[in-house]
């Protein structure tokens, strides 16, 4: 079972937990990423995120597919939030279930690690100080042609 | 306007269109409303796609040219004497209905789309003295494909008393409601031989099969700066390559080609992938998803 989905309100973890029960599996893992008050020496009030949502499916339910095949987990679901956040909001989680603990582990590092990476959805930061900016975005526009975002550590949280 | 609403609200004046035809072409030499595209004539064209769109729609026509063959088989409003130009055209309509809005529409307009005209209406707003388009080309508001409301006939006659003529001066001095082009190059008009003699080319020339009408989404950072989340437009762009040059040009985009990725129809492609008619195409900035 593969769950992929964008939401605008806040997500229900406890759901998502019981649809990756499964009798065979001995293990889950699940990780949250949360809004941080903080990030590269600015204090992060809130932010917002936009998707390409179309796309964004197709390519997260490509991950989770990637997911099963590489680690062989049973379950595996991710939900990503949309719009504006606050400080300490749930933006995105991940669910893996498997037969036992290590598949877990792994499949569920694979697939933040993944989505963060790959995933067309990007994230405006509003600081405290009244300023806003696209994250990996602003910092691209001023590097040197070749420069390649992939790179680019400007997370605001999940690290 | 819904019959519900009409009790508790007043309803938007309607809407009656104006094509102006009474231009003397002084640099085209001939006769603008009288040119044909593909076999029509521009004045045949602009009218066929207002008529729908309207309650009535009218020709404006400087009193000579009442009886001139084409502007003859439409109803018409001839130009209130002593003004010229088309805020003459604008003048006389108002004072024939000045309980409605209108729709005043250049006949030279030869890339003009249905869109672009029900985008105006849906856009519209009856509390303001119009609502127009912001040129793609300098930004200030397009007066010949606007709709003036009624509220504008005093505003209008006063500037007219002053000494002034010009609607586009006019707009930009007024409260008035400026919209984005959904087809950047439809409000671009013909005014000379040459002008006329390009856009012929493009429509007849083995070249014009070469044009593709593509689909643009932008979005983060592409969205502000754009200052818009889609648009429809044609291109001779071949590759997306090509079409971010073009944009480029075109707003004032700061990321480099070499920071983003691209997608055409729902899918990550490459920078050189074939574009086709009908294509959608996304510029994908860098992402931060987590």
């Amino acid at each position: 079972m593969r769950i992929f989905r964008f939401i605008r309100g806040p997500i229900e973890t406890d759901e998502l937990r019981r649809e990756l029960a499964d009798p065979s599996c001995g293990g889950y893992a699940a990780f949250e990423g949360w809004v941080r008050n903080h990030n590269e020496g600015s204090r992060v009030r809130g932010l917002e995120y936009e998707a390409y949502e179309a796309l964004g499916l197709r390519e997260g339910e490509r991950i989770l597919d990637e997911a099963v095949e590489r680690f062989g987990v049973t379950r595996v679901a991710c939900v990503h939030r949309l719009g504006e956040l606050e400080v300490g909001d749930l933006a995105v989680w991940v669910g893996v279930s498997a037969p036992h603990r290590d598949e877990a582990f792994r499949a569920c590092r694979y697939v933040i690690d993944e989505v963060k990476h790959r995933l067309p959805i990007w994230k405006k930061e509003h600081y405290v100080s009244g300023e806003s900016g696209w994250v990996n975005c602003e910092r691209c526009a001023a590097a040197p042609v070749g420069a390649s975002h992939e790179h680019a550590e400007g997370h605001a949280h999940t690290r | 306007m819904s019959a519900q609403s009409a009790g508790r609200t007043d309803p938007a004046p309607a809407v009656y269109g104006l094509v102006l035809s009474g231009g003397r072409s002084t640099r085209m030499q001939r006769d603008k409303a009288i040119l044909t595209y593909d076999g029509r004539s521009q004045l045949e064209r602009a009218m066929a796609l207002l008529t729908p769109l309207v309650a009535r729609a009218y020709v404006s026509v400087r009193a000579e040219q009442q009886n001139e063959p084409l502007r003859a088989r439409f109803a018409q409003i001839i130009d209130a004497p002593g003004h010229v130009g088309p805020i003459a055209g604008l003048l006389a309509a108002q004072a024939r209905h000045p309980e409605v809005a209108w729709l005043v529409l250049a006949c030279d307009l030869p890339l003009l789309d249905a869109a672009t005209l029900t985008c105006l209406l849906r856009a519209r707003d009856p509390a303001r003295v119009a609502t127009a388009y912001r040129s793609s080309h300098d930004g200030l508001p397009e007066p010949l494909c606007a709709i003036y409301e009624p509220r504008s006939g005093a505003a209008l006659a006063a500037y007219v008393a002053s000494g002034n003529d010009c609607p586009r001066r006019f707009l930009r001095a007024s409260d008035i409601e400026l919209l984005d082009q959904p087809e950047p190059h439809a409000l671009d008009n013909v005014n000379t031989p040459e002008e006329y003699g390009a856009v012929m080319a493009a429509m007849r020339s083995p070249a014009s099969t070469d044009l593709r009408r593509l689909t643009v989404q932008y979005y983060a950072v592409l969205r502000e700066q754009a200052g818009r989340r889609e648009e429809s437009l044609t291109t001779a762009a071949r590759t997306p390559r090509e079409l971010y040059a073009e944009l480029r040009s075109r707003y004032p985009f700061s990321l480099a080609p070499e920071t983003l990725r691209v997608a055409v129809n729902t899918e990550f492609r490459d920078w050189s992938t074939p574009l086709a008619d009908g294509d959608r195409v996304v510029f994908i900035p860098p992402v931060a998803g987590g």
